[in-house]
């Protein structure tokens, strides 16, 4: 009843919406963790837009009701200053009784979205950098923990919970679809879950300033079903395979000497962590923290010149000869 | 000012007796003319205009930051600005209209209007007034400085740390910003305590505290409300300028600090302060409205509580500012519901508002427009707030534009339209000439316009997902429309604005002159001279009544109150005190003359802030003996003002 509710005043209100529903909207979403929300939100916004409404109407018959003439144009419209109090009696009566009905609904659907029916059996830690996310998939068995970046796969239909933690500054990890933002503070680890009820790619991005690339903090969550998960995760597992050919042999040496203080990319020589694990970096769709898709020629163009495409980031540009560029770019092309 | 040293009883006097007695007064309160007047002025009057040009120069510049944000984010991937230019720029805007507009030009209408509306000749403390100007005055210049060399805040007006700490902003940026806040904090203390002993003390007689203009209700709630929320912020930037520059770590998580105690002294502040902005506007509709309705307001005692209400009441909300950072559900719930119980305060202004326009009859003066629109735009900023109070639909608005749209709902419609309605309705007694009325109709239907096409789609890009803060955007996320309408209607707004300053100077040299009380308005300031003279009243008024000048209109009853005879006081600077709450005549004040010393001392603040802000050390030891030497002559005892025991003589 309330979502029929919902969806109806949904589909009613969209073309105010000047726009197709965006990969950000939150007018509907997808999941355990943030339907009741958008339903309150909802309830909320069109509370509200009645309010305005009836204002409006009373503010437009105050001001051009009909009205006796004066005869004296410096007369007062009225002989004593009491009166008009009914206004007030009944208008903050009834604003006060639709008032403690939504502090109810409000307080009941931050119950609902507090914890999920069943607790989570995978726990992603998702550390938060200027300006990039790296995400750590927690296992008990250690030889299961992996870590990758701005790309996050969750099983559909299952809770998972977020650990949130921050790498220099304030961020928030924010995926309007699935459920509200929660701040990535330094010094704490803030916790949340989320769900997807409908396998899809979901986009998010960062929603506390956090300095000058701020716009380009995105990241997505896929939700895919169970199975295509667990084949995933199992693929995320897997260390690269050695480079074969002369090109990669050769890119792989250049990414040791320029790329691998701040980029690691499992079972090639331990390295930096202070950018995002290569590990499988074909794997994923975008680049930069969602800013470009990810092709050879963006990766080749995002290596060489990343300081004109996010000024500021912390990639700095890589002086490197044609042929170096090629052959890193080949090198890190064979990372599935 | 002071207390005279043998009390006499004051001569009743009507103004007309005497002719020469006019000019006495005028001898003894008028500033001299040229520079030199200029500067040591204490009369509140000039020192409210400069308030009120101060803080509109504040919002052109905010607005001109507005508009270029506005062509950079017309357009998805724009490159109008860096993304560091842009940082800075949404940062100043921010801070200038915040701190720099929308306080201190109520402090203008208020330092002008104070004495007026009470029937007293200056503020309690003039010297203190004239101070308060100046270091408005040169903080803004000393936070703007950094603008010009291309080093200004660009961690947003609410400057988060770690982002604002030495490690992540190693630059001069913060360093400027927080000093300014130091600084210009003392500015808005000593200027709320002048405020509230102006208050306390100098209405005139029979002005009980259930007969004062509801402005006067705003700017007291307001002036209280900031001198318990300001030492939050005050504090908060000295720690923070101290984290950056002598290596305390008050805030550093990596050394036992707290990032999350900048959000709670910042929001302990910030909460509060948004009040302090909007409740003296909304204090200028209630009292304005009601001339050109032809009545009084509706629900005086409500109008009067419920302000003081949404201060208390905005004092236990600032969690709502920081509902997203984690902290436990309880306390959460607890603020929601706290931050929803302002929609009740807030309904009893909005009802009294519309029934005294439906119980009344309607004059639609250019003054007028600018306060009907304004119920609609607080509604409208009212819900959006009312939604975001809601925790877990906050988890979704905030830090959206959906924010940026309840916020200039609130800061535009509940601050900027009611000033400019009260300068319309105002500026024959601030001039002696009228504005011209169509032209003003004009430029409020522009403004109106202009601002519902900027802001009201803002809401739609918010529930669209687009951060706030975000210098740029990519194609393909549904956000391009919107914000190219919303930046049309920026352009819009902005020419209304122009067009209303044009009026105002067109108005300034060749508007029709006003007579005393061109509105036929029901309150003292009404019953002086347009523009009034520096003495402001040459007798003191007696009040009767909540609307001394429509007395014999209402209620049958002939006048109680009494403008044109009173109390005349002309040994020198002289008003007359009263008693707290009944107003009972008590005591002879003896007000300070023209001065010098706050233009000094707050010439030994500047140079103190930039000293500390170059390490500059010597030089910030010279500026504490300026400000001490300064403070001397200033305190020093004078026997004009009663300070010296005559008796020892």
């Amino acid at each position: 009843m309330r979502t029929c509710f919902v969806s109806l005043s949904g589909s009613l209100l969209s073309p105010l919406a000047l726009c197709a529903e965006g990969p950000m909207s939150y007018e509907r979403t997808f999941g355990p963790a943030v339907d009741p929300i958008t339903q309150l939100g909802w309830g909320l916004g069109i509370i509200s837009l009645v309010v305005i409404v009836v204002i409006t109407v009373l503010l437009l018959g105050a001001l051009f009701r009909s009205r006796a003439p004066s005869a004296d144009p410096r007369g007062l419209a009225v002989s004593s200053e009491t009166g008009g109090m009914s206004w007030i009696y009944i208008g903050v009566g009834i604003s006060s009784v639709v008032l403690a009905a939504c502090m109810v609904w409000t307080l009941t659907t931050i119950n609902a979205v507090a914890r999920p029916l069943s607790s989570p059996a995978l726990t992603v830690q998702v550390t938060a950098s200027q300006w990039w996310w790296a995400a750590r998939y927690e296992s008990a068995a250690p030889a299961r923990i992996f870590t990758t970046a701005n790309e996050i796969h969750i099983p559909v239909g299952q809770p998972v919970r977020f650990e949130l933690i921050s790498g220099d500054v304030i961020h928030s990890f924010w995926i309007p679809q699935l459920a509200g933002k929660m701040d990535v503070i330094p010094g704490q680890t803030n916790r949340m879950w989320l769900e997807a009820s409908r396998a899809g790619v979901y986009r998010g991005q960062c929603a506390g300033f956090c300095g000058v690339q701020h716009a380009h903090m995105a990241l997505v969550v896929v939700a895919d079903p169970p199975e295509t998960f667990a084949s995933w995760q199992d693929d995320q597992i897997e260390s690269t395979r050695p480079p074969v050919t002369a090109d990669t042999i050769r890119g792989h040496e250049v990414f040791q000497t320029h790329c691998a203080a701040c980029h690691t990319i499992r079972g090639t020589t331990p390295a930096g962590i202070r950018g995002p694990n290569l590990t499988h970096l074909m794997s994923r769709g975008t680049l930069a923290a969602g800013l470009l898709p990810n092709t050879r020629g963006n990766l080749a163009g995002w290596i060489a010149n990343a300081q004109s495409l996010k000024p500021g980031a912390r990639m700095p540009d890589q002086n490197l000869s044609g042929p170096e560029l090629l052959a890193v770019t080949a090198y890190l092309s064979t990372l599935h | 000012m002071a207390i005279e040293e043998t009390p006499r009883t004051p001569v009743i006097a009507n103004k007309a007796d005497d002719p020469r007695y006019a000019e006495k007064l005028k001898q003894i309160w008028e500033s001299s003319p040229g520079l030199g007047g200029w500067l040591s002025t204490v009369d509140h009057k000039e020192i409210g205009i400069r308030y009120i040009v101060t803080a509109f120069l504040f919002l052109l510049i905010g607005g001109l930051e507005a508009l270029v944000m506005r062509l950079q984010l017309a357009q998805p991937n724009a490159r109008v600005l860096t993304p560091e230019q842009y940082n800075q720029v949404f940062t100043m805007h921010g801070v200038t209209m915040i701190f720099l507009y929308a306080l201190p030009v109520l402090s203008g209408f208020s330092n002008y209007l104070w004495p007026l509306l009470l029937g007293s000749r200056d503020m309690a403390f003039p010297r203190l007034n004239a101070i308060s100007y100046w270091i408005f005055l040169f903080s803004g210049l000393f936070l703007y400085s950094s603008f010009i060399v291309g080093k200004a805040p660009d961690d947003g007006w609410f400057n988060y740390v770690p982002y604002a700490s030495r490690t992540y902003n190693p630059g001069p940026n913060i360093d400027v910003y927080a000093l300014s806040m130091v600084f210009l904090g003392i500015s808005t203390t000593v200027g709320s305590i002048n405020f509230l002993v102006t208050l306390a003390r100098t209405r005139a007689p029979g002005m009980s505290i259930n007969r004062m203009p509801i402005l006067v209700w705003g700017t007291l709630t307001a002036s209280v409300g900031n001198l318990l929320a300001v030492p939050a912020v005050s504090l908060a930037f000295l720690m923070l300028w101290m984290d950056r520059q002598l290596n305390t770590h008050f805030f550093d998580s990596t050394l036992g600090g707290q990032p999350l105690l900048w959000q709670h002294l910042f929001w302990m502040f910030g909460h509060p302060w948004v009040y302090a902005i909007v409740l003296p506007a909304m204090g200028i509709v209630s009292d304005a409205l009601p001339t050109f309705c032809r009545r009084p307001l509706v629900g005086y005692t409500a109008v009067a509580l419920s302000t003081v209400t949404t201060m208390i009441l905005g004092f236990g909300v600032w969690l709502h500012h920081m509902f997203a950072t984690g902290l436990p559900l309880l306390s959460l719930s607890y603020f929601s519901a706290a931050s929803m119980t302002i929609v009740v305060p807030s309904s009893v202004a909005v009802f009294a508002w519309v029934a005294t326009i439906w119980t009344g009859r309607p004059v639609f003066t250019a003054a007028f427009l600018h306060f009907a629109g304004f119920v609609l735009l607080f509604v409208i900023g009212g819900v959006s707030g009312f939604m975001t109070a809601a925790v877990p639909v906050d988890w979704q608005l905030n830090s959206t534009y959906f924010v940026v749209a309840h916020l200039h709902y609130v800061l535009i419609g509940i601050n900027v339209f009611p000033v400019i309605g009260g300068i319309y309705y105002w500026f024959p007694k601030f001039t002696g000439r009228m504005m011209r009325e169509t032209l003003g109709k004009w430029s409020f239907w522009i403004m109106f316009t202009g601002f519902n096409v900027a802001f009201f789609p803002m809401h739609i890009l918010g529930i669209e997902g687009m951060p706030r803060r975000v210098y740029t955007y990519t194609d393909g996320l549904g956000w391009g429309t919107p914000n190219l309408i919303v930046s049309v209607g920026a352009f819009v707004f902005a020419f209304g604005i122009l067009l209303f300053l044009i009026n105002v100077l067109l108005s300034l040299r060749g508007g029709e002159r006003a007579v005393n009380n061109p509105w036929d308005g029901s309150s003292l300031e009404w019953s002086t001279p347009s523009p009034p003279p520096a003495y402001n009243f040459a007798v003191i008024p007696v009040v009767a009544s909540r609307y001394p000048l429509w007395e014999s209109r209402m209620n049958g009853k002939p006048d109680r109150s009494s403008v044109n005879e009173g109390m005349a006081l002309d040994i020198g600077r002289e008003t007359i005190g009263t008693t707290a709450l009944d107003a009972e005549p008590d005591i002879i004040l003896k007000m300070p003359g023209n001065t010098y010393t706050p233009l000094v001392v707050t010439l030994g603040m500047t140079l103190f802030f930039i000293s500390l802000l170059l390490h500059l050390w010597l030089w910030g030891g010279f500026a504490v003996l300026l400000i001490l030497v300064a403070s001397v002559v200033w305190l020093w005892p004078r026997r004009a003002l009663g300070q010296v025991d005559v008796s020892h003589d």
